[in-house]
């Protein structure tokens, strides 16, 4: 136990050493994969964003009746009984001069409301469904548009379902993306742990000649490129956050014109840590492959 | 302690180096290996530390035998011996203790104790006050005193040699002799593979005579 401590100690202080004594080669290794890392981790930041603003709108799921203009108070109340019957949810009836009111009171439009010879508005309903999934509301609102009298029926969660679909596509475009970044610092770290190799080969010779086990070899070039990809996923930590505090101010101002309030969440310290066990396990990944196939020459 | 029987090795494309070597070295012994050059001397010493693997025939070394070995079970028998290359296989990258260091930072020592052990060892064959040096900086007979504290800092059963006097002048190779003489009388069982004849006189009659890779007459 006590020699196995102190071997992964050493093994791990000389991955610090070798990363240590060459320091413009460990820069550029490290900026290869943290810039690898950036790009997913800052879409998966963004795609995080995105889905909270659409979150926040979608709460709201709701099926907007329009009547025919001809509509009489009796066959309003027909629908209104409709409703009643099929206790879809919540909904309420906005009478056309209620609607004419509401439009009334909007800023600038008094004047064009007043100038109308009559009501342009038709009665309405607004239907706010228990059952929100996008199939029962698609059912729902083909049920309600075979009804008399009813002239459009509109289901306000379109939006949000091409919104949904969008993200589950940009998601899969991260994922691929993701995957192509990670297969490049696999790459770096191959080569970085292959010129090593061959930078220590005689060391490896006599090691090997001397009774070193495979693991004793092994242990540093693991230990490297599991720290390489650790310190890297570090930076590309600090990347993202340093593009989100850029990116801060304009978005505030944005969404201060569409009259709102929106900050871009930044990723907390589980993430962080998530990035760099990420680099690290890509770093180490890596290291095996190269080193399983570079030691094969010293057999 | 070591028993060959009926050892042979064939290299890849026919050349024998090794044929039908029968022989046994008893714990303790200082025993020569002799020959002209060819004559598979290197070969044998390769065959007993397991860097190679014997054609057919049995190698038997501390009861195991090597034939049969699993190749996870070699790191381990090869740290029962002391190895002195003929070509030394310094490292010259680091310093004499750290070339010194090397074998019990594979067994995994704590650092304190293997620089303990190691200057023990440099001071063993004379090399304690150029421990920080550089083995370009030592001479071939220093280089070859190096070579041969690393050998033996993990205090091994069997320091096993090759040509460990080679290349070196008359008065460095006397020291080296010297130094063998002294590991073998604290117990140590020493094998050494030369053609200089100074060591016969040291080893006899423990010794094996090869000629192009049996044993001679």
């Amino acid at each position: 136990m006590n020699a196995w401590l102190t071997q992964h100690g050493a093994a791990l202080a000389l991955a610090f050493r070798r990363l240590w004594s060459a320091p413009l080669n460990t820069l550029l290794s490290l900026l290869v994969i943290g810039i690898a890392l950036t790009l997913p981790a800052f879409g998966y930041v963004l795609l995080d964003n995105l889905r909270d603003l659409g979150g926040n709108v979608s709460g709201v799921q709701q099926i907007s009746l329009f009547m025919n203009l001809d509509a009489s108070k009796k066959e309003v109340g027909e629908i209104e009984n409709r409703l009643r019957q099929t206790a879809t949810g919540k909904w309420r009836f906005v009478p056309k001069e209620e609607a004419l009111k509401r439009l009334q009171d909007s800023e600038g439009m008094a004047e064009i409301v007043a100038s109308l010879p009559r009501n342009p508005l038709p009665d309405a309903f607004i239907v706010e469904p228990t059952n929100s999934e996008p199939e029962a509301l698609e059912v729902l609102r083909k049920e309600i548009a075979g009804w008399p009298k009813v002239a459009h029926v509109q289901l306000d969660s379109a939006w949000v379902k091409r919104f949904d679909a969008f993200l589950r596509l940009a998601r899969l475009a991260l994922w691929m993306l993701a995957g192509i970044f990670a297969a490049g610092l696999v790459a770096a770290t191959f080569n970085t742990i292959r010129l090593q190799v061959m930078a220590q080969a005689a060391e490896i010779e006599v090691a090997r000649m001397i009774g070193a086990t495979d693991a004793f070899i092994r242990r540093p070039f693991y230990y490297f490129g599991a720290l390489q990809g650790a310190l890297g996923g570090l930076l590309a930590a600090a990347l993202v956050l340093g593009a989100l505090n850029l990116l801060a101010g304009p978005v505030g101002e944005l969404a201060a014109l569409y009259g709102g309030t929106f900050s871009l969440r930044a990723p907390g310290g589980l993430e962080f840590v998530a990035l760099a066990a990420i680099g690290a396990f890509l770093g180490w990944l890596g290291a095996q492959l190269s080193v399983s196939l570079s030691l094969r020459k010293f057999d | 302690m070591i028993v060959a029987s009926n050892l042979c090795k064939r290299y890849p494309g026919g050349y024998e180096a090794i044929k039908d070597v029968s022989f046994a070295i008893e714990a303790g012994q200082m025993f020569l290996i002799t020959g002209h050059s060819g004559a598979g001397k290197s070969t044998l010493v390769k065959l007993i530390a397991s860097i190679e693997r014997p054609t057919s025939g049995s190698l038997v070394v501390n009861g195991q035998n090597l034939s049969a070995l699993r190749r996870s079970a070699i790191p381990y028998l090869r740290r029962n011996f002391g190895m002195v290359f003929q070509d030394q296989k310094l490292l010259f990258d680091r310093s004499a203790i750290d070339n010194v260091m090397l074998p019990l930072q594979i067994a995994g020592l704590p650092r304190r104790e293997a620089i303990r052990r190691a200057q023990a060892a440099l001071d063993k064959v004379g090399l304690l006050a150029r421990e920080k040096a550089r083995p370009i900086a030592l001479s071939g007979g220093e280089q070859q005193r190096l070579a041969i504290a690393r050998a033996v800092v993990n205090r091994p059963a069997v320091l096993l040699a090759d040509e460990p006097t080679g290349n070196l002048d008359v008065d460095s190779a006397g020291e080296i002799l010297e130094i063998f003489t002294a590991f073998h009388q604290v117990g140590v069982t020493v094998v050494v593979a030369t053609h200089d004849p100074r060591w016969i006189e040291h080893c006899y009659p423990n010794m094996l005579r090869l000629e192009h890779g049996s044993l001679a007459a």
